[in-house]
């Protein structure tokens, strides 16, 4: 059969390949990456009938055009984009019809599954770009041909999915304490529950720079490099914290004294700069 | 050892050092517990990432408590050899560090084994660590790009840079060997617990 392809027109602000990412490799100093919002990736994915690792395109901020070159069937998840016509529904695309994403009322990154997925050639078992490593495709160019794989899955029984679009205002998240909670004095953690955080503009697919009160150590001294996850909350000198996403280090020398719940880093993906992030215990 | 909690779906397990470490990593990576899908050794500690489907926190504690650490772990570690060409831009100032010529500097560092502690920083960077004094301040302003092949000191490791990026480790020499190769399985050629020797290419 013949390769179906996208042309990418205008790449936006930031638009990278993900997949689930490359698990188990940590060892080596290679962290996961993968959609930084898992939970809009997977929906996307099932959204075209793909296999539940198919990559896709995260689209940071809106601004992606593209042109399919083939007939395809596209969606859109996470944020809603303006004037998409595939958000949470998918679409079939025509051979030469262009998709072009606004801006997102709400919520940063837009996840654009196509059926069969982005099948450019993995790198270490995953289709994703590692910014922080430099792993994985390079980010996606104006201009960029992306070949289009098969999907032997059928399409679901589904027209729309009802799913809210990520949060404008204010987003609460629960949390639990991390491994180096007792680096940090009680009235330390009730500031990190009890304030409301600021993201700032420094926020990345590695980690969300946060700004607030600063947080009060109970003990001095260095912590050796350790290993963490997505979700840590890690609190460098300056006393505020860097939720990591994504693209987080493998290991790092800060203590963590929070763990933001799996589920709701989802969430905290699709935050954009300015807007305010309650920790709750 | 002290199991620590680290999110939802990981545990961070506490030890008193690197030999402790890599002695329960080596028995871990024998007999993975059910639901473990990945392992990251550090200096003080083994950090086990679970699939939340496939396991549960406790079911994952007590299989580590139940793991006898492998006392043979150094003789299971592959053994890497590095051959360096010891022209580094730093290895005047170590060497002054040290009070001592340059050639004692290399002597020093080619004579020990050394073993990679574990990875960070960047894919495929090991820290390798060596008995002995090797305390070596980082550089006061790091270079905004150090060469692939680098090899350099800072703190008690040694490392060689898989590729070009900035660094503030004291480069004493560097070598043709590629650490990282994407092309080779696995990609890294130093995985804790490997052994490494360096050898001195300008002496052969």
């Amino acid at each position: 059969m013949t390769r179906r392809w996208l042309t990418v027109l205008t790449s936006g602000p930031l638009t990278t390949v993900q997949d689930v990412g490359r698990s188990g490799q940590g060892a080596l100093g290679i962290g996961r990456s993968g959609a930084c919002d898992r939970t809009s990736y997977r929906l996307a994915n099932r959204l075209v009938g793909n296999d539940p690792d198919a990559a896709v395109l995260e689209v940071t901020f809106g601004g992606l055009a593209l042109r399919a070159d083939d007939g395809v069937v596209v969606v859109t998840t996470g944020a809603r984009c303006a004037d998409t016509p595939c958000h949470n529904a998918a679409i079939a695309l025509t051979a030469g019809q262009e998709l072009r994403l606004g801006a997102p009322a709400t919520g940063l990154r837009t996840y654009l599954a196509v059926r069969g997925g982005v099948d450019v050639d993995p790198v270490l078992g995953s289709r994703s770009t590692d910014v922080l490593a430099g792993l994985g495709p390079p980010s996606v160019q104006d201009g960029a041909r992306l070949p289009v794989g098969e999907s032997g899955s059928p399409m679901p029984g589904v027209d729309v999915a009802p799913v809210k679009d990520p949060e404008g205002a204010e987003l609460v998240v629960r949390v639990s304490p991390g491994p180096r909670r007792d680096w940090f004095t009680d009235d330390a953690w009730n500031c990190l529950v009890g304030q409301p955080y600021g993201v700032t503009s420094d926020s990345n697919r590695v980690g969300l720079r946060l700004e607030g009160e600063p947080l009060e150590r109970a003990r001095t001294g260095e912590l050796s490099s350790e290993g963490m996850v997505r979700g840590a909350l890690q609190i460098p000198p300056s006393g505020t914290p860097v939720l990591f996403l994504a693209d987080h280090p493998v290991t790092g020398g800060y203590p963590v004294v929070a763990y933001v719940l799996d589920d709701d880093v989802d969430r905290c993906a699709q935050l954009r700069p300015g807007q305010t992030l309650r920790l709750r215990d | 050892m002290r199991v620590l909690p680290s999110g939802s779906t990981s545990l961070l397990v506490e030890l008193d050092d690197l030999d402790d470490v890599l002695a329960l990593y080596a028995a871990l990576l024998d007999e993975r517990p059910d639901g473990v899908v990945d392992i990251v050794p550090a200096a003080r500690t083994l950090l086990l990432v679970t699939d939340p489907v496939a396991a549960s926190l406790p079911d994952v504690e007590r299989a580590v408590r139940s793991t006898t650490p492998r006392s043979d772990r150094r003789e299971l570690g592959e053994v890497v050899e590095i051959p360096v060409q010891y022209d580094g831009e730093d290895l005047d100032d170590v060497a002054s560090l040290w009070e001592c010529d340059t050639a004692e500097v290399v002597r020093r560092h080619t004579d020990q084994e050394w073993t990679v502690a574990f990875c960070g920083f960047a894919p495929g960077f090991g820290y390798l660590t060596a008995p002995g004094d090797w305390d070596v301040p980082r550089r006061r302003s790091p270079r905004t790009a150090v060469p692939a092949g680098s090899v350099g000191l800072a703190g008690e490791f040694s490392g060689v840079y898989p590729r070009e990026s900035p660094g503030g480790w004291q480069l004493i020499g560097r070598t043709e060997l590629a650490v990282f190769d994407l092309s080779r399985d696995p990609p890294a050629l130093l995985r804790p617990g490997n052994r490494v020797r360096f050898s001195d290419t300008g002496r052969s």
